[in-house]
C-alpha cells in the first residue's frame, strides 16, 4: 500500500530529535492515476452507511477512472465534528447531521462558500430521516406520542442539543408537536392575522419542551452515546433517536430488547453533505470528492442509503423491501415551522438561547 | 482512570517500613479484608470482565479483532506515540531533575510546580489548549497550514498531547531521590578530575537508575493509555489518528463489543506487563540496596 508523504510525519520525525529513525516516506499524492485519499468527516450514526457506501464508491471510481481511492472516516457528534473541521481537521467532504453545522464551517472558517447548499440537489441532502422513539420491549409504560414524554413516570434519553445535531432535531420535533397541538394547523404560523394565537402557542410549546427536558437524566454529546446509555446502560424509558439509529439498534441488539414507537408527528431531518473547497483544493482531491458526493444521488447510492434506514430522496432506486420498513408519519419541515436553520439555531441553540434558558439538569 | 490509580498506588508504594502497632489483631485483619474486597471489586472484577467480554464469542473472534486494519493501525500508532513521547520525557525528566536537585537557581520551586501542572490539569483541557494553539483558528494554525504542516488532528498533535500529560512521571520520580542523595558524590568526582559528562554518566546515573527505570515504566503506561487529551486532538480518523484507547471507544459505539473488549484487553495486558516490570524493578532495586549496604532488605526482615 502506498502512503502519501504526510508533512506531519516530518514534524514527528523532528520531534524524535534523532533518537529514532525517520518516519513516513512514500510517494507524493499527485493528480492523474496515483492512488488518492479522501477524508469524510461525518456525524455519529452514519458509520454503517458510509462503510458500505465507501466500498461501493471505491469500486465504482476504480472502474470508471482506474484510480484507487481510499476513504478515511471520522465520526462524532455533528456539532463537535464541525468544530474540528473549523479547527483544521482537513476534511475533503463533510456529511453532517444538519445544514447549520456546515453553515458554521462556511461562516466561521470560510472553508467553503456560503451558498454551498444549492450546489447539490435537494438542499444537498441525498437522504433524509426523522425522529422516532425507542422504548423497552413491549412498551411497558405505554409511550405512544410526544405527550407521554412529559409524564412524571417517564425518563427520556436524548443527546445534548448543544453538541448533537440529532438532539436539535429531537428538540425541534417536540416543539413542532406542541405547536401543532395548540394550533391544529401549522399553516397558521404563516398567517399574520393569527399572530396572537401563534404567540400563545409558542408559550405552550416552550413550556412543553421545558417539561420534556426536565425528564432527561443524562445528556450525552452524540446520538450513539445516547443509544448506548439507553440500551447498554439501561437508563431511561424512551430514547429520542434518529429513525435510522433506532432501526439499527433493533437490528444490532435483537428485536426482543427494544421497540420502535412512531409518534403522530415528527420532523423532516435533512442531513446535508458538502465539499470543503479549501481542503479539497489543498489536497488536489476536488474531482473525486465531488464525484463522491454526487454518486450519493445515484441509484446505487440511494439503494445503500435505504438499506441503512435512511429515507432516499429518489425512492424508485431503492429496494421496495427496504422502503416498506419506513412508517408513514406526518413530517413537518424546519423551514415552515422554524423559518430555517439559521433562525432556529439563533433562537433556540445559540449561547443564551431558549435551550440554555429552559434546561436545568434533570431528575 | 487506570492511570490515576497507578499514580496513586505508586505514591504510596516503595515504602517498606513496618508499622509497629499495638492494635489488636482483628483490626489488622479488618483492614486487610477491606483492602482485598475493595481491590477485588474495583480492580480485579473489571479486569476479569474485560477478558470475559473479549472472549465471549471464542478465541477465534478474539484474534480476528486484531486482523482489522483499523485496530492494527491503532496499535501501531499507540506504539509510535509511546516510542516518541517516552524518550523525549526521559531526556527532559533527567535534565529537569538534575537541574533542580543539583543546582541552586531563582524560581526553582516555580519550575518544580510547573512540572506538576499536567497532573493537576484535566487532560481534556490540555488537549483543548493545543487545539487553541495549533488549530486553524488558533495562534500558530494559519502559519502551520500555509507551510503544509499538520499538527493538530495528526500524529504530531497526538505526540505533543501525550508528551504533555506524561511530563511529570520521570521527573517526579528522580527529583526527590536526587535531592536526598545530595551533591557530595558529584563534588568528589569533580575534585578527582572527572568531566561533567563523566560525573553524570558514572556517578549520578548509576545512583538513580532504578528510579529512572521506574519512571520510564510509569511514563510508558500513561503514554499508551491516555484518552482525554488525545481524544481532543485526534480528529478520530479511522485507521490513522486513533490510538488504542480511542479505538476501544469507537468499536464500543459500533456495537462491536468483542472487538472493543479485545483491544481493551490488549491495553489491560500492557498494564499488567507494566505492573510486573514495576514489581521486578522494585525487587531488583531493593536487592541492589541490600548489596550496597550489606544489610538485609526490609522485605526480608
Amino acid at each position: 500500500m502506498i502512503r502519501r508523504l504526510d508533512p506531519s510525519w516530518l514534524l514527528a520525525a523532528v520531534l524524535l530529535l534523532g533518537s529514532l529513525g525517520c518516519g513516513g516516506g512514500g510517494e507524493q499524492q499527485a493528480a492523474g492515476r496515483q492512488p488518492i485519499t479522501l477524508l469524510n468527516v461525518s456525524y455519529d450514526p452514519t458509520r454503517e452507511l458510509y462503510r458500505d457506501y465507501n466500498e461501493a464508491f471505491a469500486a465504482h471510481w476504480l472502474k470508471e477512472t482506474g484510480q484507487t481511492v481510499t476513504l478515511e472516516m471520522s465520526h462524532g457528534g455533528a456539532g463537535k465534528q464541525a468544530r474540528a473541521v473549523i479547527d483544521g481537521l482537513e476534511a475533503d467532504v463533510v456529511t453532517l447531521a444538519l445544514a447549520y453545522d456546515i453553515d458554521a464551517i462556511a461562516s466561521r472558517a470560510q472553508l467553503l462558500p456560503a451558498g454551498w447548499q444549492a450546489r447539490l440537489p435537494h438542499n444537498s441532502a441525498p437522504y433524509t430521516s426523522t425522529i422516532v422513539f425507542l422504548v423497552r420491549k413491549g412498551n411497558p409504560l405505554q409511550i405512544r406520542d410526544w405527550d407521554d414524554l412529559v409524564r412524571p413516570d417517564v425518563a427520556v434519553i436524548t443527546p445534548n442539543p448543544k453538541t448533537s445535531g440529532g438532539a436539535r432535531w429531537n428538540y425541534l420535533a417536540a416543539w413542532a408537536f406542541a405547536l401543532k397541538r395548540e394550533l391544529g394547523d401549522l399553516s397558521r404560523l404563516q398567517d399574520p392575522a393569527q399572530a396572537d394565537a401563534v404567540a400563545a402557542a409558542e408559550v405552550v410549546a416552550r413550556r412543553f419542551v421545558t417539561d420534556l427536558f426536565a425528564r432527561v437524566p443524562v445528556l450525552d454529546s452524540g446520538a450513539r452515546g445516547s443509544t448506548n446509555t439507553f440500551v447498554q446502560r439501561q437508563i431511561g424509558d424512551v430514547l429520542l433517536a434518529w429513525e435510522n439509529e433506532a432501526f439499527l439498534a433493533v437490528n444490532e441488539l435483537g428485536p426482543d430488547v427494544v421497540d420502535i414507537v412512531v409518534p403522530s408527528l415528527s420532523i423532516l431531518a435533512e442531513p446535508s453533505v458538502a465539499l470543503v473547497d479549501v481542503f479539497a483544493d489543498k489536497h488536489g482531491t476536488r474531482a473525486v470528492a465531488e464525484a463522491y458526493l454526487e454518486w450519493l444521488y445515484s441509484p446505487t447510492g440511494q439503494r445503500i442509503a435505504a438499506k441503512h434506514y435512511y429515507r432516499p430522496v429518489d425512492p424508485q432506486h431503492a429496494d421496495p423491501a427496504d422502503l416498506a420498513r419506513f412508517p408513514d408519519v406526518e413530517l413537518v419541515k424546519i423551514d415552515e415551522v422554524f423559518g430555517g436553520w439559521a433562525n432556529a439555531q439563533r433562537i433556540h441553540f445559540d449561547d443564551g438561547g431558549t435551550f440554555d434558558q429552559i434546561y436545568v439538569p434533570g431528575p | 482512570m487506570g492511570d490515576l490509580v497507578r499514580v496513586r498506588r505508586h505514591r504510596f508504594a516503595g515504602r517498606h517500613d513496618r508499622a509497629a502497632t499495638t492494635e489488636p489483631r482483628w483490626v489488622g485483619l479488618l483492614l486487610l479484608a477491606t483492602t482485598v474486597v475493595f481491590l477485588g471489586l474495583f480492580l480485579l472484577l473489571p479486569l476479569v470482565t474485560v477478558f470475559t467480554e473479549a472472549l465471549r464469542k471464542g478465541a477465534g473472534a478474539y484474534f480476528a479483532s486484531f486482523g482489522d486494519p483499523a485496530a492494527l493501525a491503532a496499535i501501531r500508532l499507540t506504539l509510535t506515540v509511546a516510542a516518541i513521547a517516552v524518550p523525549l520525557n526521559l531526556v527532559f525528566g533527567v535534565t529537569a531533575a538534575w537541574a533542580i536537585a543539583k543546582f541552586e537557581f531563582r524560581g526553582k520551586s516555580f519550575v518544580t510546580t510547573l512540572i506538576d501542572v499536567p497532573l493537576a490539569v484535566s487532560p481534556v483541557i490540555s488537549g483543548a489548549i493545543y487545539v487553541l494553539l495549533f488549530g486553524l483558528q488558533g495562534l500558530l494554525g494559519p502559519w502551520l497550514s500555509a507551510h503544509g504542516l499538520q499538527v493538530i488532528f495528526a500524529v504530531p498533535g497526538i505526540v505533543i498531547a501525550t508528551v504533555f500529560v506524561t511530563v511529570p512521571f520521570i521527573a517526579r520520580e528522580l527529583i526527590p531521590l536526587m535531592q536526598e542523595q545530595g551533591i557530595e558524590d558529584e563534588e568528589a568526582a569533580l575534585t578527582l578530575g572527572a568531566s561533567g559528562w563523566q560525573t553524570f554518566r558514572r556517578v549520578t546515573l548509576p545512583n538513580v537508575k532504578w528510579a529512572l527505570l521506574y519512571g520510564v515504566i510509569l511514563c510508558n503506561a500513561r503514554a499508551m493509555g491516555e484518552f482525554g487529551a488525545v481524544s481532543v486532538v485526534s480528529g478520530h480518523i479511522r485507521g490513522k489518528t486513533n490510538t488504542m484507547p480511542l479505538q476501544v471507544e469507537i468499536l464500543y459505539n459500533e456495537y462491536n463489543f468483542v472487538a472493543a473488549f479485545a483491544v481493551a484487553s490488549l491495553l489491560a495486558l500492557l498494564a499488567l506487563v507494566t505492573l510486573a516490570l514495576k514489581t521486578l524493578v522494585e525487587r531488583l532495586s531493593a536487592a541492589a540496596v541490600t548489596l550496597d549496604s550489606g544489610l538485609p532488605a526490609a522485605e526480608e526482615i
